[in-house]
Order: C-alpha cells, then structure tokens, then sequence
C-alpha cells in the first residue's frame, strides 16, 4: 500500500491545507485550518510548502498505518500520540516506517490537532485546493470527511531534517479566550447600553459551534435593526441574530448573509476559539484597525523569527 | 458610496439601501474597476445586493490606502458591464416537481398557469451568488407573486428546485437546506465543478426560466 490508511478516523478528521482564495464568486467559501498557526508550524516543521495538506483532527481518535517510510509531525492540540504503542512527543519531526500504526488519543485541552507528512499528502485539488468542506461537498478524498479503510496518498521520504519546536515555544491551549473585535458592518446599529454589554460581559461556548461557526451563549445583545439586505461576511465576523446570541463565523461559514453584525475578530483570536470547546468563556475587547493592523504584523514577525531547533534521532 | 470597516482585511462599499437596477448596476461597475484600483492587494470580492465586501491582503497594505483607492473609483454605471448576457434556464412547473406550486396560486389569488406565466415572463438579475456554491439570487419578482419564506424550511429541498420567497427567485444547485417555496424544477446544473464554467450564470447576468414539458425535462436530465 502507498500512502497512509485510515483505521479510526476519530470524531472528526479532514484534509486541510490553507485554504480556497479567490472563488467567493461561485459562492465558495475558504476552509481551510481552524487553527492556520498549528497548520503551517506542522508543514515548517517538515519542511514542506507551507500551504501543504495536512489531517486537522477534531477532539482526537485518529488512528492510521503507514504504508511507506517517511516522517510525521503532530502540533496543535495537546492530544497524546502514540506509534506502535510507544508515546512520541509532538512539535517535532518523527521517522515512520511501512507498517507503523500512529494513533492520536482525545485532547486534554484545546480541540484541534494536525497530523501532517514530509511533502503533505497528495490530494487532487478542486479550486485551487484540497481542503475538505463538507457543506459544499468539495476538497478532501470526496468532498467529505475521512473514513475508515480510506487511503491517504503521499510519498516514501527517507530525508528530513529532524526539527522540533524547543517544549518553551510550543504553543498553549488554555481554556477560555478573548476576542480583539474590529468594530463595523452594522455597529452603529447597536445602542451604546448594548455595546457596553457585549464588551463586558462572559459569553461561553454553545454545543453548537463547528467550522461554520461558534454560537455562544451569554446576555442578549438587542440589536435596532432585524434583517438587513444579504452581504458579503469575512472571516471572524460577529452577526447577532433574532435571539441576541452572537455568531462568531469561521473557515466554513456562508459567504453571505442578512443578520446584522457587530464587526469582526481578529484571525489571530479566531484561532484561538477554534481551539475551545462548549462551555469555555469568551470575552470580547474592542480594537481599532490600527491595532489590529499592528497585531498581525507582530504576530507575522513573531512566527518569521521563531527558531526550529534541530534534534539527535 | 458608503465605505465602512467588516475586519482586520476586509471593508464593505454600501452603494445603496435598496435592491434595485440602478444600485446594481453600481456594483458591477465597482466589481469590475476594483481589480485595477487594487492590483495585487485585492484578495477577493464579494458582491451583492447594494453592497460589496472587498477583502485585501492586510501584511501587504492597510485599510486606510485601500480606502482612498476604492474612493477614487469613479462609477460608470452606464457602462453596466452585466448587462451583456441573457442565460434562459428551462423550467418544469408543476406540483409534482415543485411542491408549494398550488400554494403559491391560492395565496397570491392567481391560477397556476398564471403563476407561471407571472414567473416565467419577468427577466431577472443575478443580485449574488452565495448561501452555498452556484446559489444565484435574482430578482426582482412580480410584485403579485412576492410571498414570504416558510415558516419552517425543508430539511431537504432536491436538487434544481426553482424557489421564490420575497420579491427573489433562486434553483437550488445542490441538495440542501431551505425556506423558499418551490414551483418547478430545472434540469440545468447550477453548479458542477467538474465543468468549466462551473456555473452558467455570473453576478450582472440576466435570467430568464423557460417553461418546458415533463417530457423535456426528462430528456434533459431532469430527476423527479
């Protein structure tokens, strides 16, 4: 067998790369990781093109077998891996062989882990990219999620430096997260009182929160206005329906929509939502777009200038 | 012209408050000058109604020069580039492929033959493409036809289902989902990526259904 073979494919597991640009006009959205940062450190790590597909792997459970000698890398999530039964650290390089079983346990925190490949798996893409998105039925193997017995194209790699990330710069995944919102769309449609709730105020995690997007639970937000006319969204943005329970929107969401929005989280933040579970808080802060143009520029330098360290096998 | 913030890269250009020709025809205009204004800043565009969401890459520039490049957009409405194409779309209308059909005729006081005549006779614009992949919002639909969503949407509504709800019309392209009242089916796809193009319509296309006989549906690769 070439390739990797799926034996479990957990609770939910999905061929991600970057994402879909530049097809908002068929109605497509961009997919892509929930937790771009995770996603492209696994592909540095491996020393692959950063837009290279990996598996994101929701609360764990993915078990797979080699089927050729190559090399691994886990980050994201703190979910315990296992190769043959024997632990094996994440944020770092591992050699495989054909036959090998790598098997993701459930994560102790966070809720997203990716499992990529020296030089990703060779999917077909649609669109420009192979990441899954199950509303549409577009990316992955079929347009949908892994499943067990499916097959995992990729190549025999005997070469890879082996690097890790140093245990102090790995990435944490607390419980609970505050989200920097961009004001705007309809923000001015939201009495001051409102606002001031909206900003003050615990929200938590609802069950429904997914790749569309996160439904939180706290206050209701009143809103002056019910229904606008159909407009594009963005990535992060904050629309509160009817019920005054806002809807953070992510990688899967609708690209266009009719419920007002307050503005929009910060993709940095939005990162760190995807990796909460129901009942987590979140908390919502306003920034200016300045601030939020200097956040993304640190947070760019920040991850240009990280060191990956080479280890002894 | 409206310019309001959506996110860290992103601004919305409100051209207008209603649905409309004129505002339409704004917002082609806009969609078609914005890839020169903004070259290789410009992500990605997504047009509707009276709006349009412009998305740029935020490491390479920042949202005041896009401000001032998108202001500086003169709009040349007259030159309404979506003017262009008329796509006619066969339709079956009938009860067994569109389900709320008798529905539709009862509340509007209309017959069915009207309904579809009222339907069949309007030419549409394609407003905005989203909801899923290949969903094209049209309108405007004849005021005596305008009748509002379901009050509980469908859990599955076939694939080529020809809806209305409000004053807008849509086919579905794909099972899924949905509110709207069906009154036909058309045997076109709306949306196959396999293709290319993968869509027969674009945004500023015009529309117009074509009412066709079982038969031809059928011999068109029509499902029942």
């Amino acid at each position: 067998m070439n390739g990797m073979e799926i034996l479990s494919p957990g609770i939910l597991s999905l061929i991600q790369d970057s994402g879909r640009r530049g097809y908002y006009r068929l109605g497509l959205t961009d997919g892509g990781p929930m937790d771009p940062r995770a996603h492209s450190l696994c592909n540095r790590l491996l020393q692959n093109e950063a837009r290279a597909a990996t598996v994101e792997v929701t609360l764990g459970g993915l078990e797979i077998e080699a089927g050729v000698d190559t090399w691994i890398c886990v980050t994201g999530a703190p979910v315990p891996l296992t190769i043959n039964g024997n632990e094996r650290p994440r944020w770092q390089v591992l050699q495989v062989k054909a036959g090998d079983r790598i098997a993701l346990g459930h994560a102790e925190s966070g809720c997203r882990a990716y499992l990529g490949v020296a030089d990703g798996f060779r999917i077909a893409p649609v669109f420009g990219s192979c990441s899954t998105v199950m509303r549409e039925g577009l990316g992955g193997l079929n347009g949908s999620r892994l499943q067990t017995g499916d097959r995992l194209p990729c190549a025999a790699v005997a070469e890879r430096t082996p690097l890790r990330l140093p245990p102090g710069q790995q990435p944490r995944y607390p419980r609970g997260v505050t989200l920097r919102v961009v004001p705007g769309y309809q923000s001015e449609h939201f009495p001051r009182l409102q606002q001031r709730q909206f900003f003050s105020c615990p929200f938590s995690v609802s069950q429904r929160a997914d790749r569309m997007g996160y439904r939180l639970e706290g206050p209701t937000i009143g809103c002056d206005i019910e229904g606008i006319l159909s407009e594009g969204i963005c990535q992060g943005a904050i629309q509160i329906p009817a019920d005054g329970q806002p809807i953070v929107l992510l990688n899967d969401r609708q690209t266009i929509g009719g419920y007002p929005k307050i503005g929009s989280a910060l993709s940095l933040d939005c990162a760190q939502l995807a990796q909460q579970t129901p009942g987590a808080p979140v908390y919502f802060t306003p920034i200016n777009q300045h601030a939020a143009h200097n956040a993304l520029h640190l947070a760019e330098v920040y991850e240009t200038n990280r060191q990956l360290q080479e280890y002894r096998l | 012209m409206k310019i309001h913030s959506a996110g860290e890269n992103a601004l919305i250009v409100y051209l207008g408050d209603a649905p409309g020709q004129e505002v339409a025809a704004r917002v082609s205009a806009l969609v078609c000058a914005l890839p020169e204004a903004l070259g290789e800043h410009l992500i990605d565009i997504i047009p509707s109604y009276a709006s349009l969401l412009v998305v740029y890459d935020a490491l390479a520039t920042d949202h005041m020069h896009v401000r001032r490049r998108i202001a500086s957009v003169t709009l040349d409405a007259e030159s309404d580039e979506g003017s262009g194409r008329c796509v006619a779309l066969p339709v079956y209308y009938s009860e067994e492929s569109g389900a709320d059909l008798n529905t539709v005729a009862s509340r509007a006081g209309l017959s069915v033959s009207d309904v579809i005549e009222l339907h069949s006779a309007t030419e549409y614009r394609v407003y905005a493409i989203g909801f899923a992949p290949g969903f094209a919002y049209l309108g405007e639909l004849d005021e005596r036809l305008k009748i509002p969503r379901l009050k509980t949407p469908r859990q599955r509504v076939p694939r080529g289902a020809v809806a209305i709800a409000d004053r807008q019309t849509a086919v579905y392209p794909a099972v899924s989902p949905g509110g709207w009242n069906l009154i036909g089916s058309c045997p076109t796809r709306m949306f196959d990526p396999g293709r290319d193009p993968s869509m027969p319509v674009a945004v500023g296309d015009r529309v117009r259904f074509k009412p066709i006989s079982r038969e031809e549906f059928l011999r068109a690769g029509g499902e029942l």
